[in-house]
């Protein structure tokens, strides 16, 4: 190594210190202390003792909370995320046309999205209101029988994707930003080769997409995993087993009971780490299927 | 994995090619009326909230609902802030989030600039670690760190959700990298000819040149604090020291267990408090806002 060379070298690691030192002290650090952690009891007082499996064995086989929270969880990963993808590209293709006033509602559609997941959580308790909610009043329009979304165990759930979906704006604005890099003369010389609009949509736009797709694929996958401010507040800080998620368990189980089980939440937040790396991986390993990377580079 | 240059949502707007995307199926008539379906779904509840904090409880018990609220009922608004001080919540809410953005911006130029730039053995592993993490989720991390700064002696203070931002985003740190990889090269070699050092370049060159993605960085350290309520729920149960997200929950919790002071309406009130500054600040910086957001759509 030059003199120089050992220059650039030792400002390289000056300049990424903070993120070195960051990464050492809340990421690494933290995720080996939870992996011991795992394998004790420990209520943050006295020190931590050892229990083996006992933790993973407890939550595997007899904690039927933890069972639910897991079903809850992944309702919303299997039914909210691909509901929430295929929404946020429709209304991204619908606010891709250039037509007066599509800033406007480009704006209006994506609003929601800024809103804070609490405020919006108030907002849709008012809006699910079994008497006097605009839902229940759309429903006595057409003679409906009325639905109390946030109290029937087989509503709360859908309750939530609903509100969730409020937000779609987050996704459609990328998905617009995909829509507009696929150039235009794509769609001009496929005209020319005689590919009706179903084609060129299947043919070029969806194709042209895949990379959008496979990455909001990816950071929707950790977001609804991860759900857990609108169970907070639609079911007061009290959700039963119908509408329990995995971090709120995690939640109560470390931060809300008056004992803090931190050795059983720990174990609870390795057994999730597991599923939602598997689940990344399984999405980027098939990726190389479905994803066109050729034309996306420019 | 790469990212694109800014790419605005707006700026191919002018061209006139009318039939395109749904446009070949549909005729403007149609994608209008969709529009517009579309812009009630998302718009109403803003309308039914301004209106719902604004009733009393028989025009809010009414069937159908009163659409215009007469007489106004402002009582909603003073009843809130009589019973939290919910003033204080945002003054909380905003001093976090001032930190939080400007830890975050500082930090992540620093480190981009390294990932950007300089060359080391070991940055490669590095920088694969980095976006290692920006998909890591966060609960693996959280009992550890809460033992941290329980130990510390940092809980009810706002330090927990300050400091880590000075170590930086993985995220806003592989956003700045790629935007100062598009920065010629020529204009750090003419300047290190001239005898600068690494900081020199840094700063009189880089942060100059960047303000489109430092401004992003802030944009997304902004909305992403500003709406936090996992991390300050945990770290702040001392009403002093709330913000306004955790402030509200904490409220909304008395209005379920049926609180006959806390009404809906109060609650309906709370809520657009604790989303106004997002809004406004939305409706200033709307084009930036459109730039940031757009400008993370990878490829």
């Amino acid at each position: 190594m030059t003199r120089l060379e050992r220059r650039e070298a030792i400002a390289f690691y000056l300049f990424a210190s903070p993120w070195i030192l960051g990464f050492l002290i809340w990421t690494l650090g933290p995720m080996l202390a939870s992996l011991y952690l795992s394998f004790t009891n420990y209520d943050l007082f006295t020190p931590p003792q050892w229990v083996g499996l006992q933790n993973y064995t407890g939550l595997l086989t007899s904690d039927g909370e933890f069972r639910s929270a897991m079903f809850n969880t992944f309702y919303f990963v299997i039914i909210g995320l691909p509901v929430n993808l295929v929404l946020a590209l429709a209304t991204a293709l619908l606010l891709n046309e250039r037509l007066r006033g599509i800033t406007f509602f480009r704006g209006l559609y994506y609003v929601p999205t800024l809103v804070p997941a609490v405020a919006s959580g108030v907002l849709w308790i008012s809006l699910f209101d079994p008497q006097y909610g605009v839902l229940d009043a759309i429903l006595r329009v057409f003679h409906l029988p009325s639905i109390d979304w946030l109290a029937d165990p087989n509503w709360i759930k859908p309750a939530i994707i609903i509100t969730l979906l409020w937000g779609v704006g987050g996704g459609m604005i990328i998905y617009l930003a995909g829509l507009q890099n696929i150039p235009e003369q794509l769609y001009e010389s496929a005209k020319i080769d005689g590919a009706g609009a179903w084609s060129r949509f299947f043919h070029v736009t969806l194709p042209l997409l895949t990379p959008t797709i496979l990455f909001e694929v990816i950071i929707g996958l950790i977001g609804f995993f991860q759900i857990f401010d609108q169970i907070y507040v639609l079911t007061y800080n009290h959700p039963g087993e119908e509408s329990i998620t995995f971090m709120y368990y995690l939640f109560q189980t470390a931060f809300g009971s008056e004992t803090n089980q931190m050795g059983y939440a720990s174990a609870q937040a390795w057994i999730f780490f597991v599923i939602v790396m598997a689940a990344t991986f399984l999405v980027f390993k098939t990726s190389a299927r479905w994803v066109f990377y050729e034309g996306a580079r420019q | 994995m790469s990212l694109t240059r800014p790419v605005t949502a707006v700026a191919r707007e002018h061209v006139v090619t009318p039939r395109r995307g749904l446009g070949r199926f549909l005729r403007p008539g149609t994608l209008y009326l969709l529009l517009i379906l579309g812009g009630i779904v998302f718009g109403f509840p803003f309308y039914w909230l301004v209106i719902g904090s604004l009733k009393d409880q028989t025009q809010y018990n009414q069937f159908p609902p009163t659409w215009i609220p007469n007489p106004v009922h402002w009582q909603n608004y003073s009843t809130l802030f009589q019973l939290l001080p919910f003033g204080q919540f945002l003054v909380n809410s905003a001093i976090i989030t001032f930190f939080v953005v400007i830890g975050t911006v500082a930090s992540s130029a620093l480190v981009g600039y390294a990932f950007a730039r300089l060359r080391a053995p070991g940055r490669g592993i590095l920088f694969g670690l980095l976006l290692g993490t920006i998909i890591l989720p966060s609960e693996i991390t959280i009992v550890p760190t809460f033992i941290i700064f329980a130990k510390l002696q940092w809980i009810n203070t706002f330090r927990p959700l300050i400091v880590p931002a000075f170590f930086g985003d993985a995220f806003s740190i592989f956003l700045v990298r790629q935007f100062f990889q598009s920065i010629p090269r020529e204009l750090d070699e003419a300047a290190m000819l001239d005898g600068a050092g690494y900081f020199r370049i840094f700063w009189n060159i880089f942060v100059p040149n960047s303000w489109p993605i430092l401004a992003t960085v802030a944009i997304f350290a902004f909305i992403n604090t500003w709406s936090d309520f996992f991390t300050p729920l945990i770290y702040l149960n001392n009403l002093s020291k709330m913000t306004g997200a955790v402030g509200l929950a904490f409220l909304n919790v008395e209005h379920g267990g049926g609180s006959s002071q806390v009404t809906l309406q109060v609650m309906l009130a709370g809520s657009l408090i604790v989303m106004l500054p997002m809004l406004v600040v939305f409706l200033v910086l709307q084009r930036y806002f459109v730039k940031a957001i757009t400008l993370t759509g990878m490829k």
